[in-house]
């Protein structure tokens, strides 16, 4: 007789052992059981490992059905011909490692990818090289799916022509980590995505935006480096969301900004480096935004704040040689500008406790005279606009009144 | 040597040189005089170039010199007050003037040994007073050994004794055969130096004559008199 | 020529108010850059020193030393010289000592605190201006007879190349908001060499804000080679106008 209990042991060991026992490994190569990656994915099972060696496979759109790892040994290369998807994903907890996936199809009507997860759970992708894809990947209905290490790479003229890095649509819990992504139309393409991290990617020379980001909330974004992007960042459409030393640089253009915001609420900014863009942040119906110990250096703006914008909490930034540190379209201000560091302050501190004793104004008049008559620029620095910004300064007429520094820092914040 | 054809400068509404014709002859020595304003000072900056006449031309050793430059070399001029660059010291001018005229070789340093230029050297040209400059002038006058001399009020300025070895200076340079304009309000002092005499007045030349023809018409010895006599 | 030039060099360069000018450049760019903690208020002063001191300072002590050298110039004149080696030796003299002045006093500072592009550009406008400023002060002086009209005159052009011209432009500006005159400014700017050495100092120094819209039309122009090519030529032809001017006309000027 054997006793129930035992049944249940035995059941719990097979259980166990079984699937792993029964995981195999499937080769594909010239040499190998397997030419093609298509033919081993239909040998496979579920939990099963697909290894592939060097070598260029042209295998259509292959199409990933169930849960396997496949993982490229010496950067095989997938090639769509410039026609097809190239991996389409449909089942959760699929791995894609080491590939080089290239010259997926371009199409108006079907977003194309090179790596493309439909309506899974789980999937990671790492260590792969995406090149000349109309989209890199592309996550629809994704949820807890990792994207790490990837490159990718596209060599974009026109925006219709291009689509994005890495896009992500109707997602939540992703991660995407360490990538690179450049010459596409958006670097980092987020639509109603939720509770993600974007961390440690470099995003550099796409057409528009180096991030784009819209109606996606409680996503935070990390050590991310956004550098010479035709337009820079846009978040908009969003709240809860927190962006921390993130490094935005050489934004350049009239409609280039290091991150446009716009109808933002209930988030961080903390601790980014905004360094040469034409504007470091343009900022449109945002409220209750926390904007503390970022540096501002070197732009053209440092903040473009419109009179739309309420409740912002903005101390312990540092503003260093920006041509403008503040601007702003109207007189209304809502927000606190109290305790940060300007460069151009001229004040003093009697009583050594590095804060000012006089506060800081730091919309200039001519600022102001720029954004109603922009070819004024060709004035700037001259000796009558430095008069009259010193006029101003006496006697504010044109500048708000009220935006003003009450406790300016003496010394730069300590970063 | 110098002839003026029919030379007119107007300064605005004055006229300051009207027909001015005069001849200036190898070995001669003339006594430029006429009232203060009567055209003295234009006419030798006309010979110069430093005023351009309106109508008329200067003959320098029968070329026109209009648009030319280098027969100035052939010319001592003394200014009336000069005025040199105030950081200069004296040696530095005397060496700045000999290096414009580096061709030529053969220079007369008489004059600067009969006035000890050389100890002023060293001195800045802003710290000498008049007379001193005054000094410096005629020794750059004479030291190109030029074939024409021209003395703008040469010896205003200057003590007696410096007034004398100008003049001694001059009268050796006549001996030589070299032409001198001088223009002068000291009559006294130019007796015994001259050969002929241009009466200048309201910009118009009176009389060009020489010293004999001078005396005989006056019967006087002395020049002061027979212009004196002349004019009246 | 060259006969002169060194000997009136060798006399400006003595003058007690070059070394005062020199001097003072000296302190005024030594404490702008070690005052402040970052180099780009320094530079910020040094952009006005040299947009309002150096052509004052060109124009005044230019214009009162050839007044002061007017028996000077007489007795080079009455020695076998062209009227032309003297006028070019005066200028070349002056423009010599001022330049030295301020690229001892300020130049040399400029380029140890901020040796880039920005820096160089700073020390080559100023040494333009000085040479565009004293060229000026040449023609202002053989145009007027007396010291105190030509100190006059200098002042007047002073006033109206650093502050009444920008005035001018910035009223036009307004006047006309609404029409795209971006191009023409550029044009206008080419009048006025203070403006034309401060917009391609604002090139340089504030390029992040030139890169919006109007900007970038500023940029296109000046920011290119072309534009930095016929920027410069216009700061020579600055140069070489008026003081071909001063000496077509110091050539048939009485003295």
């Amino acid at each position: 007789m054997i006793a129930p209990k035992t049944y249940l042991i035995l059941f719990l060991l097979i259980s166990i052992f079984l699937p792993s026992a029964q995981a195999s490994i499937w080769h594909v190569g010239k040499n190998e059981r397997f030419k093609n990656v298509a033919d081993a994915i239909q040998h496979a099972q579920v939990g099963d490992s697909i290894l592939v060696k060097k070598g260029v496979y042209h295998e259509h759109n292959l199409i990933i059905d169930k849960a396997l790892s496949i993982i490229g040994q010496g950067l095989p290369i997938l090639d769509g011909e410039g026609k097809y998807e190239v991996l389409s994903i449909k089942a959760s907890h699929v791995t894609i490692q080491g590939f080089h996936i290239r010259n997926s199809g371009i199409s108006s009507l079907k977003d194309l990818a090179g790596i493309k997860i439909y309506d899974s759970q789980h999937v990671q992708i790492i260590n792969n090289l995406i090149t000349n894809s109309f989209f890199g990947i592309y996550v629809q209905y994704g949820k807890h799916c990792t994207i790490k290490n990837n490159h990718i790479i596209a060599y974009g003229v026109e925006e219709q022509q291009s689509g994005n890095g890495i896009h992500c649509w109707n997602s939540s819990y992703l991660q995407i980590q360490n990538n690179l992504i450049t010459g596409h139309r958006d670097g980092i393409y987020f639509e109603f995505v939720t509770h993600s991290i974007i961390k440690n990617n470099r995003s550099f020379r796409n057409l528009r935006y180096g991030l784009h980001f819209m109606f996606s909330n409680n996503d935070t974004y990390i050590s991310n480096v956004f550098t010479n992007n035709g337009a820079g960042v846009a978040v908009m459409f969003s709240n809860h969301v927190n962006m921390f030393y993130n490094t935005f640089h050489q934004n350049w253009g009239d409609a280039s900004y290091g991150i446009l915001l716009k109808e933002i609420s209930d988030g961080i900014i903390q601790g980014n480096h905004f360094e040469k863009n034409t504007t470091g942040i343009y900022l449109e119906g945002v409220s209750r935004v926390k904007m503390t110990r970022n540096t501002f250096s070197n732009n053209g703006w440092g903040l473009k704040i419109q009179a739309s914008c309420q409740d912002m909490a903005i101390h312990h930034n540092n503003f260093m040689n920006n041509t403008f540190d503040v601007s702003t379209n109207g007189t209304l201000v809502l927000n606190n500008f109290n305790g940060n560091y300007w460069d151009k302050y001229d004040g003093y501190d009697l009583n050594r406790d590095h804060i000012g004793d006089v506060p800081f104004r730091p919309v200039s008049l001519f600022s102001i005279i720029l954004e109603k008559n922009p070819t004024t620029l060709i004035m700037f620095r001259s000796f009558i606009s430095a008069l009259m910004d010193k006029t101003e300064k006496l006697i504010p007429s044109l500048t708000p009144e009220q935006l003003k520094d009450q406790f300016p820092l003496i010394k730069p914040v300590q970063l | 040597m110098i002839i003026t054809e029919h030379i007119s400068k107007r300064f605005g509404n004055q006229q300051v040189l009207n027909d001015v014709h005069i001849t200036c002859r190898p070995g001669a020595c003339i006594a430029l005089i006429g009232p203060n304003g009567s055209g003295k000072t234009t006419l030798i900056k006309s010979i110069l170039q430093m005023v351009i006449p309106d109508t008329g031309k200067v003959l320098f050793q029968g070329e026109d010199i209009a648009g030319q430059w280098s027969y100035r070399g052939k010319i001592g001029f003394m200014p009336q007050m000069t005025r040199y660059p105030e950081n200069m010291s004296v040696g530095e001018v005397m060496s700045m003037m000999i290096d414009i005229r580096k061709d030529q070789k053969d220079l007369d340093e008489e004059l600067i040994e009969q006035y000890h230029l050389k100890e002023i050297y060293p001195k800045r040209m802003g710290t000498l007073s008049g007379g001193m400059r005054q000094k410096v002038g005629a020794c750059l006058a004479f030291l190109f050994q030029p074939d024409i001399l021209i003395l703008d009020e040469p010896t205003a300025g200057l003590d007696p004794l410096s007034s004398e070895i100008l003049k001694q200076k001059i009268l050796k340079e006549k001996a030589k055969g070299k032409s001198t304009i001088i223009s002068s309000h000291v009559l006294s002092e130019l007796d015994e130096m001259i050969t002929e005499v241009i009466y200048m007045q309201d910009g118009q030349v009176l009389f060009q004559k020489t010293l004999e023809d001078l005396q005989q018409e006056t019967q006087e010895v002395k020049l002061s008199k027979m212009i004196a006599k002349i004019i009246a | 020529m060259n006969k002169i030039y060194k000997h009136v060099i060798a006399d400006i360069i003595r003058n007690r108010i070059v070394l005062f000018y020199t001097l003072i450049l000296l302190l005024a760019s030594l404490s702008v850059f070690s005052l402040e903690d970052t180099s780009s208020k320094g530079l910020l002063s040094m952009l006005n020193i040299i947009l309002m001191i150096v052509p004052l300072v060109c124009l005044i002590f230019s214009t009162i030393y050839m007044y002061n050298s007017s028996e000077f110039i007489e007795l080079l004149l009455s020695q076998p010289l062209q009227r032309n080696a003297i006028w070019w030796s005066l200028f070349i003299g002056l423009i010599t000592a001022l330049g030295l002045a301020f690229f001892v006093g300020a130049g040399i500072v400029i380029l140890i605190f901020e040796p880039s592009f920005l820096g160089l550009m700073l020390v080559i406008c100023g040494l333009l201006l000085t040479f565009i400023f004293t060229a000026i002060a040449l023609l202002a002086a053989v145009l007027t007879k007396d010291k105190a009209k030509g100190i006059g005159l200098s002042i007047i052009l002073w006033l109206f190349y650093a502050i009444i011209f920008d005035g001018i432009v910035l009223f036009m500006l307004f006047q006309w908001a609404d029409y795209p005159i971006e191009k023409f400014m550029i044009l206008i700017s080419m009048l006025n060499p203070i403006d034309l050495a401060r917009i391609l100092i604002l090139m340089q120094m504030d390029v992040s804000a030139l890169m919006g819209y109007t900007g970038a039309i500023f940029k296109d122009f000046f920011g290119t080679s072309g534009g930095i090519a016929i920027s410069f030529g216009t700061l020579i032809l600055w140069i070489m106008i008026p003081f071909i001017c001063s000496l077509r006309y110091f050539k048939k000027k009485d003295l």
